[in-house]
């Protein structure tokens, strides 16, 4: 990360890499996705959306190596640079077992999310009887106590940052804290990437913070699009812009297809 | 052999079900559904079922039809399409009772099941809302000098298993030929009968020993039933039928077009289910 008026400046597209022009807001977020995973050493690195699944492709090309990638279905990729070589197999069953063993972190969507990063995708409104019918709670249970968990917010809103999610899914810090034990073990959120800004949990008592905006987001933005007191440091670094060889491997080889641009507006 | 040979029709199978059965169905999502099952359940009058599901329009079907009194699921979804409109509309109308379970809950409340054991002891579901939002959950405390309180995953004991194979020999052997299991020969495990459909019966297996899933002791009857699985996927056979799918989600969401949808598609066996997708796939393509 840099800091404001450092660097390639806010919003301002430098047309670097490839030379094919603009850095788009997609491409600054896939590079913060992929950095969730810098460190992480030989685990599994589990996405849902477009935008984490490059990111995690990116860092396993890039800061990552020993990360391990699913094809989306039941195949361990060899490469992402070619995503018919299979170097494992890994069906429902063994990648429950891999989270439960803990060997792994993925970056899963939220419907819902607190500021102690409960998150939710079962439902809104009274769960009894939803306003609204979502997905239901899925792996987000366990995943949350049995291994690094991120999130990703393609769309950074009031309605998705709320006081209070109406059922939690996935296991936030205060919730954690609370059960203790075997819930807490093991439990550990990382960062919530979203169209705006990267948000983390690294506070005293781990309400979410505003840990960088995006270039040519200001901070006043996000809080607006926050429906609670976000945790925000005197100074606020703006996310890193991608680098040329990211740009050329994100361009060129890994979406070629610009799908990333259909996920984030901007 | 003859005395081995299980086959049965969509009629004889249906029949056997009867309301207020379990009833779990393989499968995940909108992948390798034994739709067929679940279309010859449509046309009885069987009701008020438990579905165990890794759900997909297996239970939107059912859903739609008011068969469901109780779904136990971690996720109700048409992978493509995320949300599946009838589950929805089901759960906003109040019209079943959901227990939600998480994924790898599921996976040991039937290993459970499968190994004659009251629960098994898991991580996943603590700290969350799953015990809040039910009553029957309970936790466990390790008897080791971890003294772990852990949540006892309850074994999730079927009376019939639905589950949809590549292939299948007359016996009631399975054969998975896709990229993913699932949970179906759990499923036919945890079950005290499981039927088993499949796009081809076989005399003899080819093709790698691991993708013998399904064994004959843990199942009742063989119903071969080609593009059972429509319209979610079957691979290695067939891919997803989306467009069809979105004709689904269209007509789900609308009470007159779904009617049309019914006396189109659900009225008929499965033969003339078969032919009405033939039709309907061959009017979309000559408009395209």
């Amino acid at each position: 990360m840099t800091t404001p008026g450092t660097g390639s400046g806010a919003g301002a597209g430098t047309g670097i890499g490839d030379g094919t022009g603009t850095v788009t807001r997609a491409e600054v977020c896939v590079v913060a996705c992929a950095e969730a995973w810098r460190g992480d050493g030989e685990v599994l690195a589990a996405t849902a959306g477009t935008v984490p699944m490059l990111g995690a492709r990116l860092a396993r090309l890039t800061f990552s190596p020993r990360l391990l990638l699913t094809d989306g279905e039941a195949m361990l990729l060899s490469t992402p640079e070619d995503p018919a070589s299979a170097e494992g197999w890994l069906p429902y069953r063994k990648h429950l077992s891999v989270a439960a063993r803990g060997k792994r972190h993925m970056m899963m969507g939220a419907s819902q999310l607190d500021r102690y990063g409960n998150q939710n995708i079962s439902c809104i409104g009274d769960w009894a009887r939803p306003v609204r019918q979502l997905l239901g709670a899925r792996g987000a249970p366990s995943n949350t106590v049995n291994h690094p968990v991120s999130y990703w917010v393609p769309r950074h809103s009031p309605r998705v940052f709320v006081p209070r999610v109406d059922m939690v899914s996935g296991v936030g810090h205060d919730r954690a804290a609370e059960a203790g034990g075997a819930a807490a073990r093991f439990h550990g959120l990382r960062r919530v990437v979203t169209d705006l800004a990267v948000l983390d949990f690294a506070t005293p008592d781990h309400r979410m913070r505003l840990a960088s905006v995006h270039p040519g987001v200001t901070v006043a933005q996000v809080r607006e699009q926050t429906g609670f007191e976000l945790v925000v440091p005197d100074q606020v670094p703006v996310t890193r812009e991608p680098t040329p060889e990211e740009l050329r491997l994100l361009r060129g080889v890994l979406d070629r297809q610009g799908t990333r641009d259909r996920e984030v507006r901007g | 052999m003859t005395d081995l040979d299980k086959r049965l029709s969509l009629a004889e199978f249906a029949a056997r079900i009867e309301s207020g059965m379990t009833v779990g169905i393989g499968g995940w999502g909108a992948r390798r559904k034994p739709m067929a099952l679940v279309r010859a359940l449509l046309r009885t009058d069987v009701t008020d079922l438990t579905v165990v599901s890794c759900g997909g329009p297996d239970v939107g079907l059912l859903a739609a039809a008011g068969r469901i009194r109780k779904l136990v699921a971690p996720f109700v979804t048409l992978d493509s399409v995320p949300l599946e409109p009838h589950f929805r509309a089901a759960r906003e109308a109040g019209a079943l009772q959901f227990e939600e379970w998480d994924e790898s809950m599921f996976l040991w409340g039937l290993t459970a099941a499968a190994h004659r054991l009251p629960f098994m002891p898991v991580r996943g579901g603590l700290g969350s809302d799953i015990p809040r939002r039910n009553p029957r959950l309970r936790t466990v405390t390790s008897p080791y000098e971890d003294g772990e309180e852990l949540l006892a995953a309850p074994a999730l004991t079927l009376d019939v298993a639905l589950v949809h194979m590549n292939r299948a020999d007359v016996r009631g052997n399975g054969q998975s030929l896709g990229p993913d299991p699932y949970f179906d020969d759990l499923f036919t495990e945890a079950a005290e009968r499981a039927y088993l459909s499949c796009e081809q019966v076989v005399e003899r297996f080819t093709g790698p020993p691991q993708s013998l899933l399904v064994q004959r002791q843990n199942v009742t009857g063989v119903l071969h039933t080609p593009r059972g699985a429509h319209f979610t996927s079957c691979a290695p056979d067939y891919a997803r039928d989306e467009a069809f799918q979105r004709a689904y989600v269209r007509a789900a969401g609308e009470p007159d077009a779904w009617r049309e949808f019914e006396a189109r598609f659900l009225t008929g066996d499965e033969a003339a289910y078969q032919r009405a997708v033939e039709a309907h796939c061959a009017r979309e393509g000559a408009a395209r």
